[in-house]
């Protein structure tokens, strides 16, 4: 990034001064010098033009692991008031809506699991289907789509997958209300038939990992962390019904945002007032899609658990939490002394509630939310809580990962897959997938460093450091 | 080659070229499939249609390589050929392909066409299409 083009507010808050007769919001960059260097320019110029967009409240923010996206940059977060014609804009929800992690925590140890490492590796990829083409064990029908997508994670633990316990600790207790599955096409829906209890591609992974250290250990005590401890997160999202919602919405919201006298600075931005019927159905198509993940992570927990059983007889995985990076969802904000409802749209970006927030489970309430970075395949992963100073800074809002650093193009130019591997295996770690492209392009190296991500979401206010998580087991989509 | 791609942090970007504009959709839906698996891997088993209505050539270029993947997963196949043709605003196209095979090389999955960095437009005679896809 041209760090001529923006000015230190503090070492880990920066800002971008306006032009001579430029008219905006203000812009907010969380992160070091360093990560906001090494962040590409487009950053600046997707959340300068989210700046623009009516009816934002606060500042357009990045999180520290921000990189360039379309439309919101990955790792923006902006909140719009519906009474001030603010938008809803797909583009800054992403394709992958409710893409999220859900984290199991185990009362095993690394000890307890070195001496099965490789099997538990082959029988986590043989049962979680991963990567492009492989479909799910289950098949579904177009009305049972729809309980899916009213039904959210409810609907998998009503069908057998999981314990209705895990619901506690899953956002908006596993089912996001305001669900319109008729918003949702039927191609959409089609799309999704054979989908449930899929991982994906991409980044997506199921990762066994260690807690190597505990940061804080009042949070750790709250959620149930202690070093050594075995613990597994699920990244994958909505799935093709997901995608295909942000596609068809990306056009149509494309086209209604110039009917309705919104100027977009970039088309990728297309949205519509929260007040429209445009609006409206993007939020109902949304929420529908946001319970179909819920509802697939949920499916997943169920399947990883039936693997460690298999493994690990009477051991128990319980869910520590279950949260979404790409979504926009309707929150109370106190702004300027008022309570305000607000539309906070966070595309690769985590909500991060403080101590105290009645949304969460009363076993976090007194530490504030779990917030999970989760690294690369060969790095590791954090575990962050929420804080009182984040409502404050960013809406409550906090980095979702480590971000990319490189282009896949240009990983791929840099490693090879099946050596890759090869290394990954020798530092410990036992990676499975079915592509060795995207093995190359998910390489450690073309990820930020992760540290240097959690430190400065912890400097910035945005969350504090809980625990050091390393891989030692990864299902690569 | 008539497909190429160009650079994206997160993403990639595709490029379809052609001596027509629908042979540099076509062209596009080449550099898409590609990412999934080696095209010339798929045998054309079964045939999916996709017709859509669309004036303005970016949206239509977008929504052509959105509906093949939509179709593609849809019916559980990967896709390998593809023909398109143009009627005014009226476009049909239809795409072969196969189910996945184990033997097949596993690429990535494109999610979609997206907005972004998005041209449809004359170059070199011909036409060129390009986009990021999200994968």
């Amino acid at each position: 990034m041209d760090m001529t083009r923006v000015s230190a507010i503090d070492p880990w808050t920066w800002t971008v001064p306006l032009a001579p007769g430029e008219s905006r919001h203000e812009v907010k960059l969380y992160g070091s010098r360093e990560l906001l260097e090494t962040m590409d320019d487009k950053v600046l110029e997707q959340i300068i033009n989210v700046a623009r967009l009516p009816g934002l409240v606060g500042a357009a923010m990045t999180m520290p692991d921000a990189h360039w996206g379309y439309g919101f940059p990955i790792g923006g977060v902006a909140a719009f008031d519906p009474d001030l014609g603010g938008i809803i804009s797909a583009g800054g929800v992403g394709f992958d809506i409710s893409c999220g992690i859900r984290c199991l925590r185990t009362d095993l140890t690394l000890h307890d699991i070195a001496p099965r490492m490789k099997l538990l590796g082959d029988g986590l990829f043989r049962d979680i289907p991963a990567g492009v083409g492989e479909g799910g064990h289950i098949r579904l029908d177009v009305p049972e789509i729809d309980r899916v997508l009213s039904g959210g994670a409810r609907w998998a633990v009503e069908q057998g997958y999981g314990e209705p316990s895990d619901l506690e600790y899953v956002e908006e207790n596993g089912r996001a209300s305001g669900a319109v599955p008729a918003s949702v096409s039927v191609l959409a829906k089609k799309r999704q038939l054979g989908e449930m209890g899929t991982l994906g591609s991409g980044n997506h992974y199921l990762e066994v990992q260690w807690v190597e250290r505990i940061v804080d250990q009042d949070a750790a005590r709250a959620f149930g962390l202690f070093e050594g401890q075995i613990l597994i997160s699920i990244h994958c999202g909505s799935r093709g019904l997901g995608h295909q919602i942000g596609t068809e919405y990306l056009v149509s919201l494309a086209k209604a945002a110039g009917r309705l006298g919104i100027i977009l600075p970039d088309r990728e931005l297309a949205c519509a007032p929260i007040n429209s019927d445009e609006g409206q159905a993007y939020i109902g198509a949304m929420h529908a899609a946001t319970n179909c993940a819920l509802a697939n992570r949920q499916i997943l927990a169920h399947l990883t658990r039936r693997v460690f059983a298999h493994h690990f007889p009477g051991r128990h995985l319980e869910t520590l939490f279950d949260v979404s990076h790409n979504t926009c969802k309707a929150e109370w904000h106190e702004v300027e002394g008022r309570r305000r409802l607000l539309y906070v749209h966070r595309k690769g970006a985590t909500r991060a509630f403080g101590p105290g927030h009645a949304a969460l489970p009363e076993r976090y309430r007194a530490v504030g939310q779990p917030v999970i970075i989760g690294g690369s395949m060969g790095t590791g992963s954090y575990i962050l809580a929420g804080t009182a100073e984040s409502e404050k800074r960013a809406f409550s809002s906090a980095s979702h990962g480590a971000g990319r650093a490189m282009s896949r193009h240009q990983a791929l130019r840099h490693w090879q897959g099946r050596t890759l591997l090869k290394d990954l295996e020798t530092r410990g770690v036992i990676v499975r997938t079915r592509s060795m492209r995207g093995a190359a392009e998910e390489a450690p190296g073309a990820y930020k460093d992760v540290e240097r991500v959690a430190e400065a979401t912890e400097r910035a206010g945005l969350a504090r450091r809980v625990a050091v998580l390393r891989p030692k087991v990864c299902v690569k989509g | 080659m008539q497909f190429d791609y160009f650079e994206h942090d997160a993403d990639v970007g595709v490029v379809g070229r052609g001596a027509t504009l629908e042979r540099a959709f076509v062209s596009g839906a080449q550099a898409v499939f590609s990412l999934i698996t080696r095209l010339d891997d798929v045998q054309p088993r079964e045939r999916v249609d996709v017709e859509f209505e669309e004036a303005d050539a970016e949206f239509a270029f977008v929504t052509w390589i959105n509906l093949l993947l939509a179709r593609a997963q849809e019916n559980g196949l990967v896709l390998g050929k593809f023909e398109l043709e143009r009627d005014g605003d009226r476009w049909r196209g239809r795409a072969w392909g196969e189910p996945w095979r184990a033997d097949m090389e596993r690429g990535i999955d494109v999610k979609g066409a997206t907005l972004t960095m998005l041209s449809v437009a004359r170059a070199d005679g011909g036409w060129e299409a390009r986009c990021i896809v999200d994968v």
